[in-house]
């Protein structure tokens, strides 16, 4: 199984000609994705090859969709024309939209997540995130896919290198499915989305959260844990000496006042029995120790 | 961003917010000037307030009032320089002093937890909004903001009637929100606050004193926010940094860091802290994030700013190889090292560097037979921490 990204989901990229989005649809190809062509309306008709493959191009999402039955789609546009594609991919009643673009201004991020909230038929993954990957079964964003193998931990992160770092840690121990949510201030999905369907997913056995500084995201999915989640999970979370009032790279890293540091994460995780290791590698060695003692 | 006060009353001004007169001095010479445009005729006395970007300006001596332009030339000469929490005062603001009847709150900004926006109103303004949700929560009216709708007329009477505003004024502070909404939306702002929102002594409604926080990801659409940027108090590194497209922050210890990824990096900047608890205390120099990609020209900026900082004893290069593997990186760096020479930098400070992931060992390979005798490798990032640590501390 996995996680809304499975071996049949069955994938377009929206600015697939662009050179991001070129250089990662031939990876996601690579590494056994079921990508089926792209969207660019001012090259509709059209088509490209990507090592041998011949992919075709269409001029709108929907139309994608109903000639090659795609269920998923990936925004590489870029950020001043990324509000539109998500738009446009919600219309068209997508399932699953993953939004790998960065810097886009947050208003318009606010207005496309409502957008797609309204319409109640589409999942945002995103945006500025590395995207998902269920290992040997598909890969959508940007994730490495050579760093890891299948199995039975749950992934989820606001970090891109973090959650390739993890991979790589365990990658003898295998995942199900990762997940990269971004570290903008207002994101698609978030940990709490994906504990619940790493719960409800019955080839998940564990999960991996990780975290770091800034809103209370991880205070919020301590509480859901505590409530709803009967798989292990363990914890990191990045930032403890971050300095208040600076932005750590994501828009979204920024400690201000008491609110959003590392330490009140941790506490508010291991509150609920959540296990917190100090560094990544100890974080690895917590799940590593919880996979292979049962 | 976050604006200093006459920044936002000019936003204000610019889309019709209400606001009273107000200049900006750098100078005692140019407060006077300003403050004989702006003391009323017949009497009266402006105020002089230090810009900076921290509150409790008033408690702290950062704003005076003045009756003659000679008074407001001498207050500002007291003002300009001072200190307050850490920030140096380089710009006073003269406004008018106004005879305030009523001092209330309103804010709107972006909502993280709901992923919308909230608007908040009081009628108890002039208090710091943090303490009055603390002592009179229900003086503090939170009213979510869609984010599709935004406030119209009918929003902006809805949060009016919440607040609590007096009935008198009810049309005068709806206008004025949904004029503050246009600020919100039109400048790309996470954050709008006015506080106070006043009725003065003649009973109209004014923005008193404001914050505003911009959106860096729209400056491609707001080109008029370029202007904004305090360049005088920017740290020297990180404005060169800034101009060479790299994202790096200054921060005060010993061990230069460079990663890949925003999350890594924070990431290295916790376990060099940990690390540095055993050698006297050194602690991470910076955060530098050269993106996913690691690419050798970029390295090569990265290191010219950290080695750029005189504070830094070593320096520590965490990269994981992904999307680009390790013998690339290493690639990088060695080309990096090779580049900066041809700057003419000197680059004596050693260098910890760990890869992992793709082609780790490659990437080993070639920084071993490329022999820089500043570089040293090590394995782990927990490791290689405690190694630059080590290399900072003596």
């Amino acid at each position: 199984m996995a996680i809304w990204l499975t071996k049949d989901s069955k994938v377009v990229v929206q600015g697939m000609t662009g050179s991001e989005g070129s250089k990662h649809t031939r990876r996601m190809l690579a590494s056994g994705t079921q990508l089926v062509g792209g969207v660019n309306p001012r090259k509709a008709g059209t088509s490209v090859d990507v090592d041998g493959t011949s992919l075709p191009v269409f001029g709108g999402v929907a139309e994608a969709m109903k000639e090659t039955g795609a269920d998923v789609s990936v925004v590489f546009v870029p950020p001043a024309f990324t509000k539109d594609a998500v738009v446009e991919a919600v219309d068209a009643q997508i399932p699953l939209c993953v939004v790998i673009t960065e810097g886009i201004p947050v208003h318009d991020t606010a207005a496309f997540y409502q957008y797609a909230v309204n319409a109640d038929t589409t999942r945002i993954i995103g945006p500025n995130c590395p995207g998902l990957i269920s290992p040997g079964l598909s890969n959508a964003g940007i994730i490495p896919a050579d760093i890891t193998s299948s199995g039975r931990i749950g992934l989820v992160s606001k970090s891109g290198t973090l959650t390739y770092q993890m991979m790589y840690e365990l990658r003898d121990i295998g995942f199900s499915t990762c997940v990269g949510i971004g570290g903008d201030p207002v994101i698609g999905t978030t940990h709490i989305d994906c504990l619940e369907a790493f719960e409800a997913d019955p080839d998940t056995d564990a999960i991996v959260m990780i975290g770091e500084i800034g809103g209370d995201a991880e205070e919020r999915a301590a509480a859901y844990i505590s409530e709803h989640v009967t798989k292990p999970v363990v914890g990191y979370v990045a930032g403890f000496t971050a300095p208040e009032g600076k932005t750590m790279g994501h828009a979204g890293a920024i400690v201000s006042g008491s609110s959003g540091t590392a330490a009140a994460k941790q506490e508010a995780l291991e509150a609920v029995g959540v296990r917190v290791g100090k560094t990544p590698s100890e974080t690895a060695r917590l799940m590593r120790e919880l996979m292979t003692s049962a | 961003m976050d604006l200093f006060e006459y920044q936002a009353r000019d936003l204000f001004e610019k889309h019709g917010v209400p606001v009273l007169g107000g200049a900006v001095a750098e100078t005692p010479e140019q407060a006077r000037a300003a403050a004989e445009r702006l003391l009323p005729e017949g009497g009266g006395r402006v105020v002089v307030k230090a810009q900076v970007k921290t509150g409790g300006r008033g408690k702290a001596g950062g704003v005076k009032l003045a009756s003659s332009a000679d008074e407001a030339e001498q207050v500002s000469g007291q003002i300009l320089g001072m200190d307050l929490k850490g920030h140096t005062v380089h710009r006073v603001m003269i406004a008018p002093a106004a005879a305030i009847d009523a001092e209330y709150y309103f804010s709107v900004l972006l909502d993280r937890a709901n992923r919308t926006y909230l608007a908040m109103a009081s009628r108890e303004g002039g208090m710091e909004i943090e303490q009055l949700a603390v002592e009179k929560p229900e003086a503090l009216a939170r009213i979510p903001v869609d984010a599709l709708t935004g406030i119209d007329e009918a929003k902006a009477r809805e949060i009016t009637a919440a607040g609590g505003f007096p009935e008198g004024i009810a049309d005068q502070v709806v206008a004025a929100v949904q004029r503050l909404w246009d600020v919100f939306v039109k400048e790309d702002a996470t954050l709008v606050e006015v506080n106070p929102l006043v009725r003065t002594a003649d009973g109209r409604v004014v923005a008193l004193d404001g914050k505003v926080t911009l959106d860096g990801n729209a400056d491609f659409r707001q080109a008029e926010h370029a202007g904004l940027e305090d360049e005088a108090s920017a740290d020297p590194l990180e404005a060169r940094a800034k101009a060479k497209g790299l994202n790096y922050v200054k921060l005060d210890g010993e061990v230069g860091i460079i990663g890949n990824g925003a999350g890594l990096v924070m990431s290295t900047l916790d376990v060099v802290a940990y690390a540095g608890e055993a050698h006297g205390g050194v602690k991470p120099a910076n955060f530098l994030d050269i993106g996913g990609g690691a690419s050798a020209e970029v390295m090569a900026d990265g290191l010219e700013i950290v080695l750029g900082d005189p504070s830094v004893r070593s320096v520590f290069v965490n990269v994981f190889g992904g999307i680009t593997s390790c013998d690339a990186v290493a690639n990088g760096i060695v080309s990096a090292l090779e580049m900066l020479k041809g700057r003419g930098e000197n680059v004596a400070k050693p260098l910890v560097v760990r890869l992992d992931g793709n082609n780790a060992e490659e990437g080993r390979r070639i920084l071993d037979e490329a022999e820089h005798d500043v570089v040293e490798m090590v394995d782990t990032m927990d490791g290689a921490a405690e190694r630059a640590a080590q290399l900072a501390a003596t």
